[in-house]
């Protein structure tokens, strides 16, 4: 069972892999973007941290520093873009050709994703070791934490991708995505310590962080890969994200098949 | 003057155009209140945990703020719209209606296309701004006023000369959208006063990408910062690009072949 799903994904990825290879261009200039905000937020915070004298709750200049660098690596290898393209794809009727398929419409959009990971490591690798020669970083490093870091970065990317492909779905509903899909990113940004480590965010922002999936697609990984946390606390995280992974897979499917049901396009 | 008319034509004809649309308008409040939240979300968590940025006072930095909104938002007003539809124009050779037209062909393009309802970005900014002297109340005077006029005046059109030459550029490498997309991204980094990031990002964002002169030498000249120095070279730069962008204008515009042509 598990061969012909590898098969699929390998058929799918070089497909992918050769697509995206066309908008090289347009891909390096996108990555300026998602390399300059977290570079805007490391000044800030380095910039409050030493007119505080060096110590913002736990976080010294080096620790902002390695807290972005790693930001902007986790967040480069969890996100995703579907839910800006699925109101597109799904009012025109494209859908219809990705329903066709013998196999779900997510493989390819997670093969997609990953190739294009692929491709823009070739930017990320060089811009995280500039950062790091540019604002020294300060790691807290043990011996467990590379591997628990992998893991973590994993998980968080099977439990992000599927809660925004699930959120991708509103678009059989509504036209007006793009104000939830707005509104999810705000929500991300500063709950999920996109925007600042969490500890440096009001006592309400952080219970309220602990409620939602964001922390443990964002921070818990980068505070894993920091060092910051005792073996407790990373259990305790692996196990959160376990519970958000389920509670994501659950939603998806009621989604998917509700939004099927009610999918209906040009020439069905 | 003609230049005038021809400008308020272009508003109405915008407004006309999205008024069927009634849902936008709905939409761009939402999108500008999103905007916003961003924006001042992060410097009421950065304020909790100091007092000044770099010098910068909390209500100086909500000034800062808003002038990013009013300036983002006549961006995407006006600016934005009418480059992209010019680099659209010249790959599909449509630009030749243009030229046939009684009147000076970089003026048309560069009005043309009108996002009527981001208005809201700019009125939302200009709310803000003015809550924000509201609390520096006591320290604006007759010069910081004028300054601050004269330095929005250079800094738009700065922003406008850059991307004038950007999009000229598209008469030569027709399919380059993409090299709009860069000042949006780079845009974010006006948020923030832009003293605070090393000197060569400060160098990038003031010379190669003319943010500073956009958001933060407005905001210095409100807030007394503004060095005569300073304000010196944004008014040269301003000239500079003005009449760089006309010469490469009229440069390019002999390269352009139409689709009759």
């Amino acid at each position: 069972m598990i061969k012909p799903i590898l098969d699929v994904y390998a058929a799918q990825l070089k497909t992918s892999l050769a697509v995206q290879f066309q908008y090289r261009v347009s891909m390096m200039i996108w990555m300026i973007g998602r390399i300059i905000q977290p570079l805007i937020f490391l000044v800030v915070w380095t910039t409050v941290s030493r007119a505080r004298g060096g110590d913002v709750n736990g976080y010294s200049e080096g620790d902002f520093a390695a807290y972005f660098i790693l930001q902007m690596i986790v967040s480069q290898a969890t996100f995703s873009w579907i839910m800006w393209e699925y109101d597109y794809i799904i009012r025109t009727g494209q859908f219809s050709f990705k329903l066709l398929r013998p196999i779900h419409p997510i493989h390819a959009d997670i093969a997609d994703n990953l190739a294009y990971k692929t491709l823009t490591l070739v930017i990320l690798i060089p811009a995280a070791l500039l950062l790091a020669w540019l604002f020294p970083p300060n790691f807290q490093w043990q011996w467990w934490n590379v591997g628990a870091g992998l893991l973590a970065i994993a998980l968080a990317f099977v439990v992000r991708f599927t809660l925004e492909w699930t959120l991708a779905l509103a678009a059989f509903w509504t036209t007006r995505i793009n104000a939830i899909n707005q509104t999810y990113d705000v929500t991300f940004i500063f709950l999920s310590g996109f925007f600042a480590p969490l500890a440096v965010m009001p006592q309400s922002v952080q219970i309220l962080a602990n409620l939602l999936p964001f922390r443990w697609l964002l921070a818990f990984p980068i505070e894993l890969l920091l060092g910051r946390l005792t073996v407790q606390e990373t259990l305790i995280g692996f196990a959160m994200q376990g519970f958000w992974l389920l509670a994501t897979l659950t939603l998806l499917s009621f989604v998917w098949r509700a939004g099927v049901k009610q999918y209906s396009a040009v020439g069905s | 003057m003609n230049q005038l008319r021809i400008l308020w034509t272009f508003f109405r004809l915008g407004a006309m155009n999205e008024m069927a649309y009634r849902a936008n308008f709905f939409t761009q409040i939402f999108q500008a209140v999103i905007s916003l939240t961003l924006a001042l979300g992060g410097l009421a968590v950065v304020f909790s945990q100091t007092d000044s940025l770099a010098g910068w006072r909390p209500a100086e930095l909500t000034a800062l703020v808003g002038i990013y909104l009013l300036v983002g938002g006549f961006i995407n007003l006006m600016i934005q719209p009418s480059m992209q539809r010019f680099m659209e124009d010249i790959r599909l050779g449509t630009l030749d209606f243009l030229i046939l037209k009684p009147a000076d062909v970089q003026f048309l393009v560069s009005v043309r296309q009108i996002e009527i309802w981001k208005i809201i970005d700019v009125l939302l900014g200009a709310g803000v701004l003015v809550v924000a002297l509201a609390q520096l109340g006591e320290q604006i005077g007759l010069w910081q006023a004028a300054t601050f006029g004269l330095a929005l005046l250079t800094g738009g059109t700065i922003v406008y000369s850059f991307w004038m030459i950007l999009a000229t550029s598209a008469f030569w490498f027709v399919k380059t959208e993409n090299i709009l997309v860069i000042f949006q991204a780079m845009y974010n980094a006006g948020r923030w006063p832009v003293t605070i990031y090393p000197g060569w990002l400060q160098m990038i964002l003031t010379f190669l990408v003319p943010i500073t002169f956009a958001v933060t030498v407005p905001a210095e000249a409100l807030t007394g910062r503004l060095t005569g120095q300073t304000l010196l070279l944004s008014i040269a730069l301003a000239v500079a690009l003005f009449f760089v962008a006309r010469r490469f204008w009229q440069f390019g515009m002999r390269f352009y072949a139409g689709a009759s042509a």
